[in-house]
């Protein structure tokens, strides 16, 4: 039995935790433990991430020292103990969960929104809107492999959307230029690059279904989705639920919706509308619109619990408050719950027994039963935002 | 928010009236601190929290302060069509989005610095 170790390195931890910043311990988590239930939490106005046991729903211990977390994002390597984190800064930090230690960081761009890792795991990419383009890393050094710079026409290009696709390429949108590229890293030292021209004004963020097939990048400049069938032979752009709306009065956008976490849900996709109180219901074997769900507020994030049977949504300022959970099969809000101020995002256990929800302005995130809505603990954290666990480790386009 | 209504029937005033106003409309302390946090955190989102730009620009002392204050506040009040930035009326007063678009071009406060 490891008991006694382990809640002495927990004693530990919570007293370096209440002193700020004290000497790191030499490990979280107690010899041989695993990191299939570990996760972060990015603590975005003071470059600080918590690391969280989802099973114990216990805070672990800090890890400092990560620059400026504001829209910060992770991915995991495949062993699911090591983080890639991309910060704002547009840092990129590879951080271990067991130990709570910076194992490398490299400042790779001015300006960056997020990353991917290769199906592989071999491979980090970087999204940057300055200088606009992606950036691929060894996964193991942080060695720079590849530079691809979005220009078009002598303009560089706000990446976003980025998405690993298998076969160790990425897929991206290029936000200024209304561009969708794959970057193929089968052969690291070339890449070779695919270009969808004329896909549709600003893509804002974009989303893989879970079986990589489907590129569906959301557009703010015009009304519509951009879709590509990456299994079609060639593979071409499609414009789907074109005139859902964007068009007509939309309102204030306070804050860009997130499709990548999609929500598919058995043969549904629930997206976001941009400008809308509404999520939309996309039928996946037709990409016709199926169905309108009326919500609090603008969606940011839509999410399916792991099995699909409820989504989850949360929404833009001055609504963020509230969180909605639409039961997928009668398309009703069935629950509205308040898990604090400034919700900002959500995420599911392996499972989804339970949903880790973060309240930015409360300086906590909630561990809410995704059956009884029940609050199952309420764990401390600074200005929180986004919530990441290792089981992304095993998941495309995570 | 307290606006001089009365004073707009007597005309002798009105010139007075004006600059009166606009002292008078300066947000309260509270309201400062509140909206340093608003910009900081969700302007943040497309502009970083330092400021420092993402989807949106920059709005550091060096890109703010060249423009215009009256253009400034009006983006920030009306938005920019063709653009991701919105309008911000629903949730601040012209008064808050003059005096946020001063404090831009002064160098925004940090949280920590903002009167509570």
């Amino acid at each position: 039995m490891n008991t006694r170790p382990w809640r002495w390195a927990s004693a530990l931890l919570a007293a370096t935790f209440a002193a700020g910043c004290a000497a790191p311990p030499a490990t979280f988590v107690a010899p041989h433990r695993g990191s299939g239930d570990l996760g972060l939490v990015i603590e975005r106005a003071s470059g600080s991430l918590g690391v969280v046991d989802t099973s114990a729903r216990r805070r672990l211990g800090t890890i400092e020292g990560l620059g400026d977390l504001s829209h910060a994002s992770v991915v995991y390597g495949r062993d699911g103990a090591r983080a890639y984190v991309f910060g704002r800064d547009g840092a990129l930090t590879r951080v271990n969960l067991l130990t709570g230690r910076i194992e490398g960081r490299v400042r790779q761009a001015g300006n960056s929104i997020g990353g991917a890792i290769s199906q592989d795991g071999t491979l980090v990419v970087a999204q940057n809107y300055q200088p606009g383009g992606i950036k691929v890393f060894d996964a193991r050094t942080l060695a720079l492999v590849a530079d691809i710079p979005a220009v078009v026409d002598g303009k560089p290009s706000r990446v976003v959307g980025l998405a690993d696709l298998p076969g160790n390429r990425f897929i991206f949108s290029l936000f200024d230029a209304g561009q969708i590229w794959i970057a193929d890293l089968s052969d690291p030292a070339r890449p070779a690059l695919t270009r969808f021209l004329d896909i549709g004004k600003q893509p804002y963020d974009a989303l893989v279904t879970p079986d990589g097939r489907h590129y569906i990048a959301g557009l703010f400049g015009e009304d519509g989705l951009a879709k590509i069938d990456l299994w079609a032979e060639p593979p071409r752009v499609e414009r789907i639920l074109a005139g859902y709306g964007r068009g007509e009065q939309p309102l204030p956008v306070f804050k860009m919706p997130h499709l990548r976490g999609w929500a598919v849900a058995g043969r549904h996709a629930w997206l976001p509308a941009i400008g809308r109180r509404e999520v939309l219901v996309v039928d996946t074997a037709t990409w016709q619109e199926v169905a309108r769900v009326p919500v609090a507020g603008q969606p940011v994030f839509v999410m399916a619990r792991p099995d699909g049977r409820q989504v989850w949504v949360n929404f833009a300022v001055p609504d963020y408050d509230t969180v909605q959970v639409i039961d997928t099969q009668t398309r009703q809000v069935v629950r509205d719950l308040k898990p604090g101020k400034a919700v900002l995002h959500m995420e599911f256990t392996p499972r989804g027994e339970a949903v880790w929800i973060s309240a930015r302005d409360d300086h906590r995130v909630s561990v809410i039963d995704t059956r009884s809505f029940q609050t199952l603990a309420e764990l401390p954290a600074r200005s929180p935002s986004g919530i990441f666990f290792s089981a992304r480790a095993a998941r495309s386009g995570f | 928010m307290k606006h001089p209504m009365a004073w707009i029937a007597l005309p002798a005033l009105i010139a007075a009236q004006a600059t009166a106003a606009q002292t008078a409309a300066e947000p309260d302390p509270a309201r400062q601190a509140r909206l340093v946090r608003m910009v900081r955190q969700d302007c943040g989102s497309c502009h970083g929290l330092q400021l420092t730009g993402g989807l949106g620009p920059a709005l550091t002392r060096d890109t703010m302060a060249p423009l215009p204050l009256d253009s400034l506040a009006a983006t920030i009040y009306h938005g920019r069509p063709g653009t991701p930035m919105p309008g911000w009326k629903s949730l601040v007063s012209e008064a808050d989005a003059r005096w946020i678009a001063r404090r831009l071009q002064a160098g925004f406060p940090l949280e920590s610095e903002a009167a509570r």
